[in-house]
């Protein structure tokens, strides 16, 4: 491919020396029609992404309240940041999006990676079940999400209902997301029904790059299937699986709208994620500085922590 | 691949296997079908029905949901009702049974006409930005091409709640609080990242020499781009576009915090449907049920593409 391109770009360099060619080249460079089909995009999110996202850094050292906005502005400095590192609220948040994260990469992972798994041996009709095991992630998280709360109704619900046939407990007897022990299980539940497949999906690309003549090669060599699985499969299959952890850790550290609608951060702050942390801060108390300056943290750890995965996840490739 | 490796059958699994892998994935399918099956049985159900304990499979089937999806109705007395004709339509008919009539159309049609508006045309705005800015990263050496990738990129990853916060701000200031337009320029710098990382792919894929033998036949290099490179880059233009139609078509966060009456899309609507007491569980289905079809649909048409499109074009099939 580097090779084509190489080759190309000579090709398209050496065209204009063409004496018969240059008079037929009209119009706009090359050059100026890069900047030209590039610039758009770049100004569009210089505009709503980085000119935002300047002001909220600056808005982040100043006590600035968007419900007061005539009020002068007075420069704190780094009073915010201060602030909310050493607020256990901030901390208890932080815990409860870790657990969110963690508990349902971790789930995802495993059992997104055993479907793959299954799949990948061709079963008949397996493109039919793959797409109807794919629908969920493609749903809207809030309009779903706002679903499951009918589903988790303590007296109706079917997920109830469900569980009670099946332990035997009363079905009223106990309360998915009104409950402080178990609603941050019921939002896990939402989470790993939605976005299993999409793990799946990214682990069967995996499955499918692994050629087969390493298969071949080990059955001559007399592996055992369990040998084959952990010396072949999974350590080709890594990268994949990597890669879908990433994706889905940066989705989930940000996660807002499922867990607003489901649970709305509670009962109290049981279920309170980063984002909705944030939301209240912001859009509820008005405390538009103080908010900001958890936006910055909140994206400069996202940044950092994605940065550090890329970081192993390219390791992992060379090996 | 498959076909080249068949007589290979030390790696193909045996039937048995095969049955049994089939057998647990189907199950998993079926059971996680049971909410999406739920949602559709709900929304054709009667609010008693809904609600009943145990859940209920089989029920006769009732209008209601939808009916209530799309009008508003007052509760009026038995004496007033008599003194009215007719009833007009179904729904005025179901709505009297319960001794109201329908006071006019809710909002729900206008949140979906809302939705339709700001998905379409932030997906035009996207895959045309997208577009001309992956040729011009995939056909011409710009500087710091990685680093502008990259920042791209970067924009998707931060957590929306975090831009909405000095987004409202800048929309206030500006007059675009509230309005479709503002929706569709802050859908569309979200959706042009997907877009031009995709698209890259896409057009990486289509050979060089189509281009440059059409510049040999004396098209410029903007012509060469309408007329070769377009006109291959069609399935991947669509699957970019289906992407970014249901990203807005789904966004909930920024609607939510930025939108109230004139531009609010469907997503904020839907949860808010609420009926005498409490929630109208099968308005809320039937609304949901109508507002994901159409991503059922196009994830059927795309599913050659999902992979792609789930990761950026990092993995391609």
């Amino acid at each position: 491919m580097n090779d084509l391109s190489a080759l190309s770009r000579i090709m398209s360099e050496a065209v204009p020396i063409q004496p018969g060619v240059t008079r037929r080249i009209r119009g706009l460079s090359d050059k100026a029609l890069a900047w030209l089909f590039i610039t758009p995009t770049i100004v569009l999110l210089l505009a709503i992404n980085i000119f935002p996202l300047v002001w909220t850094i600056y808005l982040s050292f100043t006590n600035y309240r968007a419900n007061r906005a005539n009020a002068p502005t007075i420069w704190l400095g780094t009073d915010w940041y201060q602030s909310i590192l050493t607020n256990p609220d901030i901390w208890a948040a932080m815990q409860v999006t870790a657990h969110f994260v963690i508990w349902t990469v971790l789930i995802e992972t495993v059992l997104g990676f055993c479907l793959a798994f299954l799949i990948d041996k061709k079963f008949r009709g397996h493109g039919m079940w793959t797409t109807i095991i794919l629908l969920p992630m493609m749903l809207s998280p809030a309009v779903v999400g706002n679903f499951w709360t009918f589903l988790y109704q303590p007296q109706i619900g079917l997920f109830n209902y469900v569980v009670a046939f099946f332990t035997g407990r009363s079905a009223s007897s106990f309360q998915m997301l009104g409950d402080v022990t178990l609603s941050p299980w019921a939002i896990v539940i939402v989470d790993a029904w939605m976005w299993t497949p999409y793990v799946m999906l990214i682990c069967l690309a995996g499955l499918r790059s692994i050629p087969d003549y390493i298969y071949e090669a080990a059955e001559v060599d007399r592996a055992s299937k369990w040998r084959q699985f952990w010396s072949i499969t999974l350590p080709m299959a890594l990268p994949f699986i990597m890669l879908a952890v990433l994706f889905r850790g940066i989705e989930n550290f940000k996660m807002f709208d499922m867990v607003n609608l489901l649970t709305g951060g509670g009962p109290g702050s049981t279920t309170e994620v980063a984002s909705i942390t944030l939301k209240r801060a912001a859009f509820e108390s008005w405390r538009t500085g103080y908010s900001s300056a958890f936006a910055v943290i909140l994206f400069v750890t996202v940044f950092g922590l994605a940065n550090i995965y890329v970081k192993a996840l390219n390791r992992v490739k060379s090996r | 691949m498959s076909t080249a490796n068949a007589a290979h059958s030390v790696v193909e699994p045996s039937a048995g296997t095969r049955r049994f892998a089939g057998s647990l994935v189907i199950l998993y399918a079926v059971i996680t079908m049971i909410p999406l099956i739920w949602i559709v049985l709900t929304s054709f159900k009667s609010p008693d029905d809904a609600i009943s304990y145990p859940p209920k499979v089989v029920f006769s089937p009732s209008f209601e949901g939808f009916c209530n999806l799309f009008t508003t109705r007052s509760r009026q007395t038995p004496e007033f009702i008599q003194t009215l004709g007719p009833p007009q339509g179904l729904c005025d008919s179901i709505a009297r049974s319960r001794n109201m009539v329908v006071a006019g159309p809710s909002n729900y049609v206008p949140r979906f006409v809302n939705s339709l508006i700001i998905a379409f045309g932030s997906t035009v705005l996207a895959v045309a930005l997208g577009t001309l800015s992956a040729y011009g990263f995939s056909r011409f050496r710009v500087p710091l091409k990685d680093d502008l990738l990259f920042f791209i990129l970067s924009t998707r990853m931060m957590p929306p709640i975090a831009v909405a916060i000095p987004i409202y701000l800048m929309y206030r200031t500006i007059g675009l609080s509230d309005t479709r337009l503002g929706m569709i320029l802050l859908y569309t710098s979200v959706n042009v990242s997907l877009a031009v990382w995709l698209l890259k792919g896409f057009i990486d894929e289509i050979p060089r020499e189509y281009e440059e033998a059409a510049m040999i036949d004396g098209y410029t290099r903007f012509q060469a781009f309408v007329k070769v490179v377009l006109p291959q880059a069609t399935t991947g233009i669509a699957a970019t576009a289906i992407f970014c139609l249901i990203f807005a078509w789904n966004e909930y966060a920024f609607a939510v915090l930025l939108t109230s009456g004139n531009a609010q899309t469907a997503p904020p609507f839907i949860p808010i449907i609420i009926g005498e007491g409490g929630q109208d569980w099968p308005a809320v289905a039937a609304g949901t049920t109508l507002f994901l079809v159409p991503i059922v649909v196009f994830t059927v048409l795309l599913r050659k593409h999902l992979l792609r499109g789930i990761t950026f074009g990092a993995v391609r099939k």
